[in-house]
């Protein structure tokens, strides 16, 4: 039988506000254990909670950016739960009335685009973190995680295999970055998803028995926990066997998903409306300032990169990845002579292959956007060939300055004076009559050891074409005198 | 010295005929001898004596900060007050050294006023009668086989002895009346809103108000120009003008129409104490006020659905009470669930664990509609009643409970009984109104009668002018009970 996979993700987006969603302390991460978190954090008798404005705003921006209804009154909820970093005992969340309502994100998938739905985003509070390492079987509880603003955004069930899920959540992934609203970084947390899947025969309506994987925590986890999944459930259904509703754990050591709690053993939370916060009132015009100053958003970039600077497909979408490799690019194109195809061409390739070998972003590159122009543009003035400018490249990673600094202090400026080429050909005509034989005995392809022969005399330095056109030129001399 | 009201320390302070640190002595001595009432949990003499002297050095310099300043104050255990320990009345919190002041406190300490000390309170503020309280039950000045009410409990009784000149309670379903009512002395629940519930610990938060046990109604006034305002830590707190409540006591009288619910002289209400309060009633007819009859026709329905919202919202307010990072934490214990129950199990009393479970059955998965949102229709329906009435009168009366204090035990063994007993205080909250208590005379045995004066929304001052009216035609509110005079 053939099978059916059917997705929905999950995923929490941490806020990059600068204080906590219902508290003044700092949401920075990273910090000494317990240090940030403050009378309200801690959920000391008597405290209370304080909506962060600045949140909002961040929740309103996401569902602007996809297309969302934006529900002008919204409600906070409690989540009741006993947990040991879950200072209150109940986590507040929005369950009844969320903020951001029906919206979609576009994914393409081997060049077919997919409209995903999304089903509603929430503002909620993050906990703690409990810490089983190094305590000798205790457990330790830092709480400065605890009060950190989350939007959790529910897909509806609309993706049909692991790389419609990959795509989609590379999608958000990029969206929430461009918005300026998480920094994504799925190690430290600030990027989590959980899977909903089930599988069914295809071409069935009705949905199969889902299962919520959680702990997926980077991409490439998201591919093969949901692989993995979708397999076990088929695995079940093809030996006659019936799905568990359940919630289960992906263990990355041993990839594979095991059962956390069961439908029976799920929690009641026992939500009801927060009384401590009134609802949340937003009107139009704190929505329409936030429309007005939505970035252009990933896909109308890709669209722009194409009719404007006529970039392909491949390096259109490269490019519009994040907004800083985009900027990068647009700073490039707009300060230098050489095509916009070219300077792509130096981003996609030498400078993001060098990025990622030292796993730096774009914003920490040594070489600058005016840098990258400025060596550009040297090739294009015939300054320096294409294979010098990878040296350049290099000795700018390295810190040695300006292209027209490393040009001029490594002596590489292009030979382009013809005579000077003519001269260093002749010698070397000179010296390699075999070769000469050779060619004119029809074997053309010793051609390109002429070439090397001038480039090594010239430390590559000569123009490529120019002494590509005076070989041939004076080849084609010894063609007719020392012919038959 | 005799019951002073506090505008007459004010001024003796000033004549410099006590210092501050003479005044505060005189009330800790005062307290030290009528350790039999159990009104106080924490006295911590040094820290009082020690902002009586800055108090005094203010004064000296002609720097007083408002006229409370050097007046010592008691508070409800339920505030959180700095460095001290701040229990409500629990076992689970009997470690809980604050490391914070409540916004109340906050600012009776920039009016200059002296923590007294913290008053015995009913756990969590969840009782009527001040005898649920891990510090032990609080008794009656008036008569001590007696209970002062609840669940500021032991600020009423404090202030009814003479203990203190002024004391801060809370009052979710007549915590502040209610008590005020059992002691004879003034106390006043403000519109929901008007006082900083930051850093006053959670019973239930939509009903839960901080306001005043005071000797008058002018006390009570000069104690709420201290306690309200507008507090950005409390989201539910409403943005308000400064009322100077105090110097809008003088509203006349005339013309004022005063409504009276039917609902609330039925079956269940004591005669003497019907008796009393149509007396008061009769002395506004006679000072110029219009009376009228009006209906709040769901007040039967009041206390099923103060008894659903109130512990639903206790269920998860006190949830934080577990063991982890405050408060009691039991010894022996398996894993965290273990420790979770145990610590529960001993750490709350009978009352808050009945609560604790009322409120988790009410909000649980296939109850919650039929429970916590009824309630809440209902909550609305009541609020509507009072909208109605305040159509035709400005303010409504009645008494403000059913009977005066009962005996200590009466009804410790029977929930319905005990909760019965709010059954005039409760709709005021649930409809979040201003609400007063003030002494109207006594019943056949001696003890006093309260007076219930309800306001429109946000309209404290109405009734606290209304209120102040009355004890100046008469001397009620300056009684004391045997053995307590001052």
């Amino acid at each position: 039988m053939k099978w059916e996979p059917v997705i929905g993700l999950e995923v929490h987006v941490q806020l990059l506000t600068r204080s906590k969603i219902f508290s003044g302390a700092s949401a920075n991460y990273g910090s000494q254990p317990n240090t940030q978190a403050c009378a309200v954090d801690l959920g000391l008798p008597g405290v209370l909670p304080v909506m962060n404005e600045n949140a909002a705003r961040m929740a309103v921006k996401f569902g602007l950016a996809v297309d969302a209804v934006v529900n002008q009154r919204s409600a906070f909820a409690r989540k009741n739960y006993f947990y040991p970093d879950l200072p209150k005992g109940y986590q507040i969340s929005q369950y009844e009335m969320p903020i951001v309502g029906r919206g979609h994100l576009n994914i393409v998938v081997d060049g077919e685009l997919k409209r995903i739905g999304i089903t509603r985003a929430h503002l909620e509070e993050d906990a703690g973190k409990s810490l089983h390492e190094d305590f000798h079987g205790m457990t330790a509880i830092d709480l400065n995680r605890a009060g950190t603003p989350l939007v959790e955004i529910v897909s509806e069930p609309d993706m049909r295999s692991t790389k419609e899920a990959v795509a989609y959540l590379r999608k958000l992934h990029t969206m929430v970055r461009y918005l300026e609203i998480c920094d994504g970084n799925m190690q430290e947390g600030s990027f989590r998803c959980d899977a909903n899947v089930s599988v069914r025969p295809a071409g069935q309506a009705k949905l199969g028995t889902r299962t919520e994987v959680k702990n997926i925590n980077s991409f490439r986890f998201v591919e093969r926990a949901i692989g993995h999944e979708i397999e076990r459930q088929i695995d079940i259904l093809e030996e006659g066997g019936e799905i568990v509703q359940e919630t289960r754990l992906y263990d990355p050591d041993k990839n594979e998903t095991r059962p956390m709690r069961t439908k029976e053993e799920a929690h009641d939370y026992r939500y009801f409306p927060d009384p401590d916060l009134p609802p949340m009132a937003i009107d139009e015009t704190f929505i329409e300032e936030i429309r007005q100053n939505l970035p252009e958003l990933p896909d109308a970039k890709e669209q722009r990169f194409k009719d404007q600077y006529q970039l392909n497909e491949e390096h259109a979408h490269q490019l519009t990845q994040s907004r800083a490799n985009a900027d990068y690019f647009e700073a490039t194109a707009g300060a230098s002579r050489g095509a916009p195809k070219t300077v792509a061409n130096w981003i996609v390739g030498d400078l993001s292959s060098r990025l990622n070998d030292e796993n730096l972003d774009i914003g920490d590159s040594p070489i600058s956007s005016r840098m990258l122009a400025g060596l550009i543009d040297r090739i294009e003035d015939n300054t320096i060939s294409g294979k010098i400018a990878k040296e350049v490249f290099r000795a700018m990673w390295e810190g040695e300055g300006e292209a027209d600094a490393v040009i001029e202090n490594r002596g590489l400026k292009q030979i382009t004076d013809t005579g000077e080429i003519e001269k260093i050909v002749d010698d070397i005509l000179a010296k390699s009559r075999t070769q000469i034989e050779q060619y004119t005995s029809g074997q053309e392809k010793i051609f390109g050891y002429f070439i090397g022969q001038v480039m090594k005399a010239t430390g590559g330095k000569a123009n490529p074409k120019q002494v590509n056109e005076i070989l041939k030129k004076k080849l084609r001399a010894h063609l007719f005198t020392d012919g038959p | 010295m005799a019951i002073q009201e506090l505008t007459s320390l004010a001024g003796r302070l000033n004549d410099r005929r006590h210092s501050s640190v003479e005044l505060t002595q005189s009330y800790l001595n005062r307290i030290n001898g009528a350790g039999e009432l159990n009104a106080f949990i924490t006295i911590d003499e040094e820290f009082s004596l020690e902002q009586a002297r800055r108090s005094d050095k203010r004064r000296a310099k002609g720097r007083t900060l408002s006229p409370l300043d050097g007046i010592p104050i008691a508070h409800k255990d339920i505030f959180c007050t700095k460095g001290m320990l701040t229990s409500c009345g629990s076992h689970i919190l009997d470690n809980f050294i604050s490391p914070y002041d409540a916004t109340v406190i906050e600012h009776f300490n920039r009016s200059g006023a002296v923590i007294l000390g913290k008053t015995n309170m009913d756990e969590f503020a969840m009782g009527s009668s001040g005898e649920t309280s891990w510090y032990g039950i609080i008794k009656n000045p008036w008569d001590t086989g007696r209970v002062p009410g609840g669940s500021s409990a032991g600020s009423a009784a404090a202030l009814a002895a003479g203990l203190c000149p002024a004391a801060t309670g809370t009052d979710t379903g007549g915590s502040i009346r209610q008590p005020a009512a059992f002691c004879g002395v003034t106390g006043f629940k403000p519109s929901y809103g008007r006082v900083s519930r930051y850093g006053m610990i959670a019973f239930a938060s939509s009903l839960d108000q901080g306001g005043p046990i005071a000797r008058s109604a002018q006390d009570a006034a000069i104690m709420m120009d201290v306690m309200a305002g507008f507090d950005e830590r409390d989201s539910t707190s409403v943005p308000q003008d400064d009322v100077h409540f105090s110097s809008e006591l003088g509203a006349e009288l005339r013309g004022l129409r005063i409504g009276i619910p039917g609902e609330f002289f039925g079956a269940g209400l004591d005669d003497s104490v019907e008796k009393a309060v149509r007396d008061a009633i009769k002395t506004y007819e006679d000072m110029g006020a219009q009376i009228r009859e009006v209906s709040l026709p769901n007040s039967e329905l009041c206390v099923p659905c103060y008894y659903v919202i109130a512990p639903s919202e206790a269920s998860s307010n006190l949830s934080r009470f577990d063991g982890v990072r405050f408060g009691h934490r039991a010894t022996d214990y398996d894993d965290p669930i273990d420790m979770y129950m145990k610590t529960r199990a001993e750490g709350f009393g009978p009352e808050v664990k009945r609560r604790v479970m009322i409120g988790t059955f009410a909000l649980s998965a296939g109850y919650y509609d039929a429970y916590y949102n009824k309630a809440l229709k209902l909550r609305r329906l009541i609020a509507e009643d009072f909208d109605k009435a305040f159509e035709d009168c400005d303010v409504l009366m009645g008494p403000t409970t059913p009977t005066t204090a009962f005996p200590i035990g009466d009804k410790t063994d029977d929930p319905i009984a005990m909760y019965l007993n709010d059954i005039f205080t409760i709709p005021v909250n649930l409809a979040g109104l201003p609400g007063i208590s003030i002494p109207a005379g006594f019943d056949a045995s001696g003890l006093p009668v309260g007076l219930q004066i309800i306001g429109r929304y946000f309209e404290d001052a109405r009734v606290l002018s209304v209120a102040h009216q009355y004890q100046r035609q008469n001397d009620w509110h300056l009684r004391q009970p045997e053995g307590y005079h001052s």
